[in-house]
This record gives C-alpha cells, sequence and structure tokens, in this order.
C-alpha cells in the first residue's frame, strides 16, 4: 500500500521546523515525513478491519505535525512511526462507505471496564490514550498501530466507524470529522439565549463552528474574524451577522455589545481614551478557532465579566498575561474532539450525528476546495497551510484513484 | 505680491506649453503637476486684502454702532443680567491664527463694556456643538491668558456640553417640524454674545447658535444627506437647505425669547504668510523667482524624507498671520448679510464655464483635524463636501465629471480624537458608501452609543455621530460626480472609500478618462488660500 509516513527523525524534524517557519507547510520538504510503500495494515485486534480511505482532509494539527510545530506534550501519547490523517470517508471490504471517528478510547483500546469519560460517551477525554493494546495514540493518523487515512488502507475499530447514506457525496463525509469538532465547541460554549458571541478566525474549524452556533444554538449576533475575502464571505453565508478583520474584533465587539473600552496604559502621558485595548464588557462567548497568543489575548480582552471562552483551535506554547482572568472571572474551557452532546433541550446525541446532519443541511461539502493524490503532498500541504490565502478552505488528499487501492 | 500694491483678485489661468508646473497641496507635503496645455485652467485665490489698521477700535466700533434691529452693546448690558458669550472653536480659522486670536481681541472688548456695566453673571462658552471638546492651550490661544484665567478656574469658562442632560433644553420646533435644541445656560441668559470668525460663506449667522450651541436632537434635522443634497450649494446662503433649515431655527431662538448680539469676523487670505518658508503658497508659479524654485523643492526633497510624525508637528505648529478685514455686529441676519459680502469680497473667482475633471490638492487641514490627524473621511469631507462646495452658481466640474484629488489618504486615525471615525470606517464604510443607507442604517447607533458620548463629555472626541456628517457632507458630490480619484492615497483606504487610486496625476487623467472622453477639460482649483468659485 501506498502511504505518507512520519518517522522519529531530529535532524529532520528541526529542518521542518525551519522551512515551516519560512513557508508554512515547507515542512513536507524537508521534514521527516515520506511517501512510501508499504505492506497491507496489520489489524491490532481480532475486531478490527480494513478501511480503504477515500478522501482524507488536512487537518490544522497535521499541518502543525508536518512543520514541526506541535507541542511537546503529545510526544507521549503518539507512536512512530505514524501515517497521519484522522479526517476519513473510505470503503469498507464490502463497499459500505463509511467515516472515521478517529479518536482511540478505552472501546478500541481492548480496555475493560472503561474509564469513566468513555463510559460516559466522551471519548476525548478518555484517561487511557498511551494503555491498552494499542501503542500510544490519542486519534487514528497518531497510532503506529492503526495507521492513518493518508494512505490507501488502514485498520480501524468497529466503534470507530459510521456508514453514511449515498445522498453525502464524499467531499461532505470528509467534512463530518471537522463539523463534528465545530458541534462539539458551540454546545461547549454554553451560549446564553440571545447572548453574543465572538468567533476568531475563519478557516475550517472556525466556519463549522458558526455553522453549528446557528444550528444547535440560540446564539443572538455572531461575529467573526476572517483574514481572507473569501473566508469573510463563507462565515457570512453560515450566520455570521459581521464579519471583520482580526485587527478589528476589538471594537466589533464594543459596538456590538454597547460596552466602554480601556486604553492601554502607555509609558508617557499621552492619552489613551478612545484606544480600544480591552473593553469593560464584551461578548458572552468567544470561541478561539485559532489558538495563538495573539487570538487567545483578544479573546481575554472582548470577553464579558464572566464570560466564556472556549479554546478549539489547537495551541502549542502561548504567552499570556492571565490577570483578566483572574480579575474578570472568565472561563477558559477547551474543546477537543466530541462524543455524546447535550443539547440546549436535554437530548443527547451523539456529536458525529449531529455534524452529519449539519453537513448535509449547511453544505458543507462545498467547503472542501481542493484534492490531491498522495504523491503530490508536498503541494496538497503547502497548499493546506495558505489555504485562506489562496480562497481555500479544506484540502484533502483523494485516493480514489490510487493505484494500489484499486488493486 | 507686495505690500503697497492693491491685493489681486482671484484669477484664471488657461495652461499653454509655456506654463510651469502648479503645486498642488498634498497632505503634509507638495506635488508639483504639470497639466495638460491647452485644455486646463487653473484657479488662482484672490490675494489677500489689507487688513484693518487697528482691529481693536473697529471692534469697539462694531460694538457701539450695530448693524440691524439692535442696541448698542453697552445698552444691552446691565448689573444682575445673566449674560453668556460663546465663541467659534478650534474649527475656525484654519489653520489657527497667530496671537492675538480675532476671539480674544473681541471677547476682551465685550468684557471690558460688562464690567463698566457692572454684570458680574458672565458665562464664557466654546460653541462646538459635537465637536471635540478645546484643550486648556487651545482655549488659551482662542480667548487670551487673561480671559482663561479670570474665568476657567471657576468654571465660567467651558466648552458647550451637547449630552448634558441638564444643560440642554428644546426650544420648540419650526413649521417643518425641527427640534430646536439649546444650551439651557444660553436660553436663560438674558444676552448671548456670539463672536464668531467667518472663514467661509457657510459660517455665521443663525447657524453660530442654531448648530453651535445645539446637540444631536437638532443637528439631525439639518446635517443629514436630504439637507445637503439639497444645498446647492452649502456655500451659497440663496440655495442651502442647510441654510433654510438653521434660519428658521434662528426664528424660534428668537421667538423663545433669547436675544443674541451677533458680532462676526472675517480675515484676509493671508494663510501662508508673505513671507517665511510658506509664502510662495501664496504666490503665482510663473511670478517664482529663483530663490523661491530653489527654497520649494528644498523644502519638498525635506518632506519627502521627513517621518509622517515630524511633517505632523512640523505643519501643526504652523500659524496663519490672518489680519481681520472686517468687524460687524448686531442683528444676526443684518450682520452676517454685510459678513457675507465681506467673505465674498476676498473669496469669489469669476469662473465661465463647468469643467470634466476638477483636481485639487488636499493640504493637511480641515476645520477637524487641528493637532491631529486628517483620516480618510476627512480628505473625503474636505474635497468632496468643502472644496467641491466652493461654488455659487453651478458646480466647477459637470455632472457626471470627475474629481481627482491629490493626498496621501493613509489609513490612520486619532483615536482620541476620532474614535468613532474608526468604527465607522471599519464597519460603516465595509459595508455600504451609500450616505442613504448608512444614514438609515447606522447613524442612530452610533449616535446614542454611551461609550462615544462618555468620550465626546469627557475626553477629547468628536461625538458619535460625526463621522457620518463628515460623509453626509460629501453627498452632494458623490450624486453629482462620475468617478473620484485620489493621486497619491493608500489604496486601500482609497478602495474603502469607494474611490479610485492612482499613483500619478498623469495615472488618474488616463483613468478619468474612462468617463469623460479622450482630450477632457480640466481645472484645477487652487485652494488654499481659500477661494470660491462663481461660476456662471
Amino acid at each position: 500500500m501506498k502511504a505518507l509516513q512520519f518517522r522519529r527523525n531530529l535532524p529532520r524534524y528541526a529542518a521542518a521546523r525551519m522551512a515551516g517557519s519560512l513557508t508554512p507547510g515547507r515542512g513536507a520538504a524537508a521534514g521527516p515525513l515520506k511517501l512510501v510503500d508499504l505492506d497491507g495494515p496489520q489489524a491490532p485486534g481480532p475486531d478490527w478491519v480494513q478501511v480503504r480511505p477515500r478522501l482524507s482532509g488536512i487537518c490544522g494539527s497535521d499541518l502543525a505535525t508536518v512543520d514541526g510545530r506541535s507541542a511537546r506534550y503529545f510526544e507521549p501519547l503518539v507512536s512512530f512511526p505514524f501515517i497521519p490523517g484522522h479526517e476519513v470517508v473510505g470503503d469498507l471490504a464490502d463497499g459500505t462507505r463509511v467515516v472515521l471517528e478517529p479518536v482511540l478510547g478505552c472501546v478500541s483500546r481492548n480496555l475493560d471496564p472503561t474509564c469513566r469519560p468513555c463510559s460516559n460517551g466522551h471519548l476525548g477525554n478518555c484517561e487511557h490514550t498511551s494503555f491498552g493494546d494499542l501503542e500510544p495514540g490519542i486519534q487514528t493518523g497518531s497510532c503506529h498501530d492503526t495507521g492513518g487515512g493518508w494512505s490507501t488502507a488502514f485498520s480501524a475499530h468497529p466503534s470507530q466507524l459510521h456508514p453514511i447514506p449515498d445522498v453525502l457525496d464524499d467531499e461532505a463525509a470528509v467534512m463530518i470529522e471537522p463539523t463534528a469538532c465545530g458541534v462539539h465547541a458551540a454546545l461547549a460554549a454554553e451560549v446564553p439565549d440571545g447572548g453574543v458571541v465572538a468567533v476568531l478566525g475563519a478557516g475550517t474549524l472556525g466556519l463549522v463552528t458558526m455553522a453549528a452556533l446557528r444550528a444547535y444554538t440560540d446564539s443572538g449576533t455572531v461575529v467573526a474574524t476572517a483574514r481572507y475575502p473569501e473566508q469573510r464571505r463563507q462565515a457570512a453565508t453560515l450566520g455570521a451577522d459581521q464579519v471583520v478583520a482580526p485587527d478589528e474584533i476589538r471594537r466589533a465587539v464594543r459596538r456590538i455589545t454597547g460596552s466602554r473600552a480601556i486604553g492601554a496604559p502607555g509609558l508617557d502621558e499621552t492619552p489613551t481614551e478612545g484606544i480600544v485595548d480591552r473593553l469593560t464588557g464584551g461578548a458572552d462567548v468567544v470561541v478561539d478557532c485559532v489558538g495563538s497568543s495573539t487570538s487567545l489575548t483578544d479573546a481575554l480582552a472582548i470577553v464579558r465579566p464572566r464570560g466564556r471562552i472556549v479554546l478549539v483551535g489547537m495551541p502549542a506554547e502561548v504567552s499570556l498575561e492571565l490577570t483578566p482572568l483572574w480579575h474578570r472571572e472568565i472561563a477558559l474551557v477547551g474543546a477537543y474532539t466530541y462524543g455524546i452532546e447535550t443539547l440546549p433541550d436535554g437530548t443527547e446525541r451523539r456529536t458525529f450525528d449531529l455534524a452529519s446532519e449539519l453537513v448535509t443541511e449547511a453544505g458543507l461539502g462545498s467547503l472542501v476546495t481542493a484534492t490531491y493524490p498522495l504523491a503530490r503532498y508536498r503541494d496538497a500541504l503547502e497548499h493546506a497551510a495558505s489555504a485562506g490565502r489562496r480562497g481555500a478552505t479544506k484540502i484533502a488528499f483523494d485516493m480514489r484513484d490510487e493505484k494500489e487501492r484499486l488493486l | 505680491m507686495t505690500g503697497h500694491l492693491a491685493p489681486r483678485p482671484g484669477f484664471v489661468l488657461d495652461v499653454d506649453r509655456n506654463s510651469p508646473p502648479i503645486v498642488f497641496h498634498h497632505g503634509e507635503g507638495f506635488r508639483l503637476e504639470k497639466l495638460p496645455p491647452g485644455r486646463s485652467r487653473v484657479i488662482y485665490p484672490a490675494e489677500p486684502l489689507e487688513g484693518l489698521p487697528d482691529p481693536d477700535s473697529a471692534i469697539r466700533e462694531a460694538l457701539l454702532n450695530p448693524i440691524g434691529e439692535s442696541d448698542p452693546l453697552p445698552a444691552l448690558l446691565r448689573p444682575g443680567m445673566k449674560l453668556t458669550i460663546a465663541f467659534d472653536d478650534i474649527s475656525l480659522p484654519l489653520p489657527p491664527m497667530r496671537r492675538p486670536d480675532i476671539r480674544q481681541r473681541v471677547i476682551e472688548a465685550v468684557l471690558d463694556l460688562a464690567a463698566e456695566a457692572g454684570v458680574d453673571d458672565v458665562h464664557l462658552i466654546a460653541a462646538l456643538a459635537i465637536h471635540r471638546r478645546m484643550t486648556e492651550d487651545e482655549l488659551r490661544h482662542a480667548v487670551g491668558d487673561r480671559v482663561y484665567d479670570a474665568f476657567a478656574p471657576d468654571g465660567r469658562l467651558y466648552n458647550h456640553d451637547a449630552e448634558d442632560p441638564d444643560g440642554m433644553v428644546v426650544l420648540g420646533e419650526t413649521p417643518h417640524g425641527e427640534d430646536v435644541q439649546f444650551s439651557r445656560r444660553a436660553a436663560e441668559s438674558d444676552l448671548v454674545v456670539y463672536v464668531n470668525i467667518n472663514l467661509v460663506a457657510m459660517d455665521g449667522g443663525h447657524k453660530s447658535t442654531a448648530t453651535g450651541l445645539s446637540g444631536y436632537t437638532g443637528l439631525r434635522h439639518h446635517h443629514n444627506v436630504h439637507t445637503m443634497r439639497n444645498s446647492r450649494s452649502f456655500m451659497d446662503q440663496e440655495n442651502s437647505a442647510l441654510h433654510a433649515s438653521n434660519w428658521r431655527m434662528g426664528k424660534i431662538i428668537r421667538d423663545a425669547g433669547v436675544k443674541i448680539f451677533q458680532i462676526e469676523t472675517t480675515v484676509n487670505n493671508d494663510t501662508f504668510g508673505r513671507e517665511g518658508p510658506l509664502a510662495l503658497l501664496q504666490k503665482r508659479e510663473w511670478e517664482w523667482s529663483a530663490r523661491d524654485r530653489m527654497q520649494f523643492l528644498g523644502m519638498k526633497a525635506g518632506l519627502d524624507v521627513m517621518p509622517t510624525k515630524v511633517k505632523r508637528k512640523v505643519f501643526s505648529s504652523w500659524q496663519a498671520p490672518y489680519a481681520l478685514t472686517s468687524v460687524q455686529a448686531g442683528e444676526v441676519e443684518a450682520v452676517h448679510e454685510v459678513t457675507t459680502e465681506n467673505v465674498y469680497r476676498q473669496h469669489l473667482v469669476p469662473v465661465e464655464g463647468q469643467t470634466d475633471i476638477l483636481t485639487m490638492g488636499m493640504p493637511y487641514i480641515c476645520p477637524y483635524n487641528v493637532n491631529s490627524i486628517m483620516n480618510p473621511i476627512l480628505v473625503m469631507c474636505l474635497g468632496l463636501g468643502y472644496f467641491f462646495n466652493l461654488y455659487r452658481g453651478r458646480p466647477l466640474v459637470r455632472e457626471g465629471g470627475v474629481l481627482i484629488m491629490s493626498h496621501p489618504t493613509p489609513w490612520e486615525f486619532n483615536p482620541v480624537h476620532h474614535p468613532s471615525y474608526i468604527d465607522f470606517f471599519e464597519q460603516v464604510l465595509a459595508d455600504t458608501t451609500d450616505p442613504v443607507e448608512i444614514e438609515k442604517k447606522y447613524e442612530k447607533q452610533f449616535a446614542e452609543d454611551e461609550w462615544y458620548i462618555h468620550l465626546y463629555r469627557n475626553s477629547y472626541a468628536y461625538h458619535g455621530v460625526h463621522p457620518f456628517y463628515m460623509w453626509y457632507w460629501g453627498s452632494h458630490a458623490l450624486q453629482h460626480l462620475g468617478r473620484v480619484i485620489i493621486v497619491g492615497g493608500d489604496p486601500a483606504a482609497v478602495r474603502r472609500m469607494g474611490f479610485q487610486v492612482a499613483s500619478t496625476l498623469q495615472d488618474a487623467l488616463e483613468m478619468a478618462s474612462d468617463v469623460v472622453g479622450p482630450q477632457p477639460t480640466i481645472t484645477h482649483m487652487k485652494n488654499p488660500p481659500i477661494l470660491m468659485a462663481d461660476v456662471t
């Protein structure tokens, strides 16, 4: 089979970091990611099945890995070499089309009894991600034993697979996993009825989160930041009432909430009135789909006292002034993956089911802008890393015509 | 230009092959532009009229010999009365004039008479309507240290506050349904003395009080798109809906029993001085000496490499040596009629026929960026509002013609002075540049925003609604013109306003040919010093 494999190789890791810092996505050429021919996947357990990917998306966390920007936090939670790719629509041997719910919880690790989060359906919070029958790996795509979606075949536990109806084409299906992240984030936001929500970032995660906020919460005004024209257009289409440039978000939230503002204290007597450094009031909820020092600083500046910041974008090390978090009693919560959600009316649904419905209703398949064969992985990753600037949203690998898959 | 010769009137130069390049203002800098010969003309302002030889005597004479149905000022003053002296704010004159400011001269004369009459209850109010508050330095400059030190410390000299709920009253409603909102102190005074500097024909008259001592509730009736589109132009009182509305309000103020003694003054065109570094801006280019040319080129080269902040500081420090050309006092309308004649005497330049393309060099200053930054909205307002409307009869440029302005137009704002401008630029203009749509969709939100109101009242911010008025000011031009091009502007800022950007005048003329054809007529309005085109 053909696969993009990521090996532990510190010199190449450093080279990827260097190349990725110069040109995002360029780490693919300099780093430890290689296109390789391998034997077919070995099932890690008796129940496991083989999945032949049709499309496999490129996620922001994948790009961080390729460019050497991932946090060292993940080192004990992955096993080398691994094949990335966790946003997958593929075929089973019997021709059933499935999407992958990539989280590797207790069930797929053959652990019994399962940990408490897994028992409650919160697979993303599994306490045993480096234990059990599998090598470490929080998801398919970071675990040596399972393989991953950037290949012509990988192994999956049946509990990870969701058959999809024929009405959902591959492009729509490959959007279900990232959309599930957005749904989970939107519900984790606990938006009060009519509440003002600011969504920072209009990449894939930002856009699907906006759609989820509109579909599954009673958000009032949603204001979003977008850096590029196509992102602005998409954000407005998917439910943002206002879309502004990232450096305009503080003023925008101030206007929307009728808050007052405070200017940054200077070193001299220069007046600061009229400068919007931070708000005295602010948005009820900020969903940070970027995860940088800048975006988190913005989030703290624009969320109201006792407001809530949901961190969806994967951060690495950030530098952050936390005094406002303490002083204004702000809740900062993470939103990672999915599982079982409790809707505002109290009903419980699987996140993937909600995401699947949302992808259909909001037409999120259209966010898949370009696909590449595995052989052009360098182009694909550079395209994904500059997606916004190039008018794209989701870039995916397309294995449907791969020779090895057709054998 | 020499002092002993009679000042020459305004002049229209037909550009030929021998005409020298023309100096265009370009923010805190200049451009030298060669206009196409045979189809271009340049309108030059009149040279500065001679100032009154003894301004203080002229002022006292005016107070003692009022115009219209008014007693001399001393006859209106009595012990125990409540007297309010209101005066024009930092927006006049432009640039600020050298000390002593005319307001200081007039106010000192009025206060002398008040003191002689035993009037104790005197308040002085900077009639700024919804402009920013004046700083202590600016107030001192306007009224003089003696007046400031006598009245400011105990709160009798202050800035008008149109958002003070206890400080404003509604005096009535005009037959057109316009609320007349007014300063309570002024309304409850036995006499309001208004001290004006009439720089352009729009200033003065009932507008001094009906606008200067009013607030948003009153201003919205004439500071709107409908009024501005129906003022042809707002500099021509006979054809200005803005003027008519203020006059209707003035009648309501009068009928409400508010007694106003109006003092109006005019200044000459000595904006840049007869000597000194900027003097050549008042000379016609073909009359420049070799020394002038060297001086200009040196100045331009220096400015071209100077950091913007330093340039702003240099230009902001310039104070015009304006001379008083007339002072008249008494009943508002009678006074203003004479004032207007004196303004026209300095500014009007007869011009025959309209042009396909009107070019303007935009200077570093407008009424709303004194000691501040000329942000893009102010560039629009100065060009499409003030300069475009400096006409009587017909606009200088034909309907469907092109306006080409020269200005760096940086995407830059003074957040202390113009906080709501930033939001207007970021939110409103990102949505639409249509004044009607803007007025309908956004005005109320900005006008009632608590933070803007707080900053207007307590800091030095223009009121939240002010950028809207700037945009409305250009609405007649926006409706009239086929295209607006800004030479040397910041592309993003220019495009945000719906205009086109060109790097050179030649490029701009090329772009304009799409609208006006390949051989258009071109008229350059060489302003400032100020001119007003009398177009037949």
